[in-house]
């Protein structure tokens, strides 16, 4: 009604009631969000704020937990060499001399069957049956050979020994007219084949060695020892129905110590061998089937299998449980980008304030004052101002380094050395705003009025150079996060395990990563794009908001 | 005029003086130094002399033996003579290294500048022709990408895609493995080749700023009153923009651009380095990272003064451009 009332009334152009007066903050603010890049940029930030400090609490894991994952390796089971050297197994309560193995090794090479071992006994082996000996002790005794049935029908097989009575006689021929012979006394069995019981613990005694070599050397399907019947078939020895050894010309160790290798594993481990397989199925204890892998290296066999093992997560895919993935020490690089913006943004503003904070007084003081201490001061922010920032940020990085500084030493520090050198350009802009408002009537008039230095700086003074500050200010913030990224990203700003977009780059410098890892880098460089671009929008918008002049 | 440059050339010398004491006396404290690395390497060897020996030895022979303030003094005595001593990484005089690596960067920082002033000058200028417009705020948005940039995730994103993904350039390095067999012109086309990826990232961080200042200083004159007379002349708009404003516009713009010249030879240290260009800026991080000091006293004196230089630049240009500063 007033209003109604007022129109009705005489107006008059300067009538402060004609238009809606606003306030200059109102203003500067309406002019503001109608621009539409500043409110870009705001969302940005208090979506980059959100996601660092609020994502940070709700992310579950933290920014250096190191997650694990099981692997597939293929690891050695069981290797298998073929034996070159003959396996003796001497009779109970029988000792033979060290060199019995090169001697048995020369006699079956040369063909000399009798020979003196080291200590002087006279020794001889008889070839039992094709790779088999017995390997007797002998004594020469005078012996006619003609028309001894027992030692032709040796001849006639080829052996060199016979048996007469219940003596064994071994002969030789040596070159004269008839062969020396010599009494021979059974000591033990040589053949180039290892024996596996089926039961785990199978003692195997010396009858049972012989016969079944002899058995399996002749081709005979059965055989007495200690008074049983066993039965070959093959390479398998069966005690009535029950498999009881297993006989391989293979020694096979099992590549862990205390790994039991069943000879029917063996067995199918050597049929595969000789089908010329490069792998084969067998069950495991659990009666699981299992792949082993075959390896032949130089006659030596290598059975491998793939067994699961624990392994540090690095590089995953982003997966549910790893939305972005993980890094080189398997840390998920969400909480990574999450701790890292915390920090990015920490800086940022910390390093602004402390630098606002500087460049206004003394730049203040530098205007407010001028003369003698107006130059002092500008020369001084000279020489600042001519130090080149980045070779000196980079010579401190490694001055700390040397120091080792802790995680949160170096933030602390990497914010104080940018603010030490960045507030010159603050203390310009205030100064030469300070010494242009100083010239102008409001800054007479205040004088006039008495009020103290202090009041005129701080009310009057201040107030007219806050826009500017903002302004600055809002895009100093950009330049800060950007340097403390560059920083990082060459390994001298923060630092493992305090996480900063920058230091999640820095992996590129392995072009391994680069290439084929993306999704590790190509996030944080975004974030910091995107954070640095929304601070200097928001400048952006400021400036015209508290600057209208530019407006048509 | 001339006082007017003396006076700012005396107050350069000082400054310089001081910046140059407080570099020497960060480099000073700087512990992880070359002499260290050295004195540890010759100390394994056998029969040699124990380590502290090897470092005593070797801090008389570079000169780091005094005190602070005393091996500034020998140093600035020696600098002002234009000996900056052996480099200790490349074991080489200074200077010559500086000769021998200098050209590459100054290419690079030339390719680049010129490029840059061909695209931002003509697009800040059809910025403020067409306020609020499409392509204005198509330009500004660029600008301020190009600002915001980082320019070590630019340059993997190129070396992502046009080394790795589309193979068209080699990932590092100034040549290619095949240069020595190359024809003269070859050898430079492929020298070329090796600059693209380096100049275009320069040219993307760099050219926003140029842009945006264009645009702000033509909005400024556009807005001026003589720009509002020669309209009402019933000038063409043609020829009130490329005449009445753009020459206008060319003052501040002359003397950023002047003020920036000396930069050009200042090397693009991060570039450099990520793409292994062997310029002054990829010499340098090699020297930081090695405790060069006689190197890295050189370079950093060397930018200061390039930024000193700068500012005496783009004041004497401006006051040659507009005669409004000499009257003052």
């Amino acid at each position: 009604m007033e209003n109604t009332n007022n129109q009705n009334e005489e107006m008059t152009l300067d009538d402060a009631a004609r238009v809606k007066v606003l306030s200059p903050g109102m203003m500067v603010f309406k002019r503001f969000i109608r621009n539409k890049l500043a409110i870009v940029g705001i969302i940005i930030i208090v979506f980059m704020f959100l996601f660092s400090f609020v994502g940070g609490l709700i992310c579950p894991y933290s920014q250096s937990q190191v997650f694990y994952t099981t692997e597939k390796i293929l690891k050695d089971y069981a290797g298998a060499t073929a034996i070159d050297q003959y396996q003796i197994q001497q009779k109970d309560g029988v000792e033979l001399p060290s060199d019995i193995f090169s001697k048995t090794l020369i006699a079956t090479s040369t063909g000399k069957y009798v020979f003196e071992s080291r200590k002087g006994d006279l020794m001889g082996i008889g070839n039992v049956g094709e790779g088999v000996y017995v390997i007797y002790s002998l004594e020469q005794v005078k012996m006619l050979l003609k028309k001894n049935a027992a030692y032709d029908a040796a001849v006639a097989a080829g052996e060199n020994f016979f048996t007469d009575g219940d003596k064994t006689y071994l002969f030789q021929d040596s070159g004269a007219a008839t062969p020396d012979v010599y009494e021979a006394t059974e000591l033990a069995v040589a053949a180039m084949k290892s024996f596996t019981g089926y039961a785990k613990d199978t003692k195997f005694s010396y009858e049972f060695y012989r016969g079944a070599l002899v058995a399996e050397a002749d081709g005979e399907k059965s055989f007495e020892a200690d008074g049983k019947t066993y039965t070959v078939e093959g390479d398998v020895i069966l005690d009535g129905d029950t498999e009881y050894a297993f006989i391989s010309d293979q020694n096979f160790n099992a590549a862990n110590s205390g790994v039991f290798i069943s000879p029917a594993y063996k067995h199918a481990a050597m049929d595969a061998v000789e089908a010329g397989q490069s792998s084969f199925v067998f069950a495991d204890e659990n009666g699981e089937d299992v792949e082993y892998v075959i390896e032949n290296k130089n006659g030596q066999y290598t059975f491998r299998k793939y067994q699961e093992t624990r392994v540090i997560d690095t590089y995953a895919r982003p997966s549910a449980a790893h939305w972005v993935g993980t890094d080189a020490n398997g840390m998920d690089l969400l909480a990574r980008l999450m701790y890292g913006g915390r920090i990015s943004l920490l800086i940022g503003f910390v390093v602004i304030f402390i630098e606002v904070f500087i460049g206004m007084i003394m730049g203040g003081i530098a205007g407010f004052f001028g003369g003698w201490v107006d130059n002092l001061l500008m020369r001084f922010v000279d020489v600042v101002y001519c130090i080149p920032t980045m070779p000196l940020y980079l010579i401190l990085g490694s001055i700390m380094d040397y120091y080792q500084a802790s995680a949160t030493t170096r933030i602390y520090m990497l914010c104080i050395i940018m603010a030490v050198i960045g507030w010159v350009g603050i203390a310009r802009i205030v100064r030469g705003q300070i010494l242009s408002l100083r010239e102008q009537e409001f800054m007479v008039a205040a004088e006039a009025t008495g009020i103290s230095t202090y009041r005129r700086i701080f009310k009057h003074l201040i107030p007219n150079v806050v826009p500017q500050l903002i302004v600055f200010a809002s895009m100093g913030l950009g330049d800060v996060i950007l340097a403390e990224a560059t920083l990082s990203f060459l390994g001298l700003g923060i630092k493992y395990p305090a996480a900063s977009w920058g230091s999640i780059i820095n992996a590129v410098n392995d072009s391994y990563v680069m290439s084929n890892y993306v999704f590790v880098w190509l996030p944080a460089g975004l974030f910091i794009l995107l954070t640095v671009l929304a601070f200097n929008f928001i400048g952006d918008g400021l400036r015209d908001a508290f600057d209208p002049k530019m407006k048509r | 005029m001339k006082k007017f440059i003396i006076r700012r050339l005396l107050i350069s010398v000082v400054l310089l003086f001081f910046v140059s004491m407080i570099i020497y006396a960060i480099m000073r404290l700087m512990p992880t130094s070359y002499v260290e690395t050295q004195a540890m390497a010759l100390a394994t060897r056998p029969g040699s002399k124990s380590y502290q020996e090897w470092v005593d030895q070797l801090n008389a022979q570079y000169g780091l033996d005094t005190g602070i303030v005393q091996g500034y003094f020998k140093w600035a005595s020696k600098a002002i003579r234009l000996d900056f001593g052996e480099s200790w990484y490349f074991n080489q005089p200074v200077l010559q290294k500086f000769s021998s690596v200098i050209w590459y960067s100054f290419g690079l920082g030339l390719a680049s500048f010129i490029i840059e002033i061909i695209i931002a000058i003509p697009a800040g200028i059809l910025a403020a022709r067409k306020q609020y417009s499409l392509a204005d705020y198509a330009i500004t948005v660029i600008a301020l990408i190009g600002i915001s940039l980082p320019s070590f995730f630019f340059a993997t994103i190129l070396k992502y895609i046009f080394s790795i993904r589309l193979g068209w350039v080699d990932l590092y390095g100034i040549v290619s493995r095949m240069h020595e067999s190359m024809s003269p012109t070859g050898k430079v086309l492929d020298m070329i080749r090796h600059m693209i990826l380096p100049t275009l990232t320069l040219v993307v961080v760099s050219i926003g700023s140029l842009m945006r200042y264009t645009r702000a200083n033509m909005l400024e004159v556009l807005n001026s009153d003589y720009i509002r007379t020669a309209r009402a002349k019933g000038l063409s708009e043609n020829r009130v923009v490329n005449h009445h404003a753009f020459r206008n516009t060319l003052i501040p713009i002359v003397t950023l651009l002047g003020g920036s010249l000396p930069g050009l030879f200042g090397g693009a240290m991060i570039t450099e380095t990520l793409f292994q260009i062997p310029g002054i800026g990829y010499t340098f991080y090699q020297c930081v990272t090695q405790g060069d000091i006689p190197f890295v006293m050189f370079y950093m004196v060397f930018m200061a003064v390039l930024i000193l230089l700068g500012n005496l630049i783009a004041d004497i240009t401006y006051a040659l451009v507009d005669p409004r500063v000499r009257v003052n």
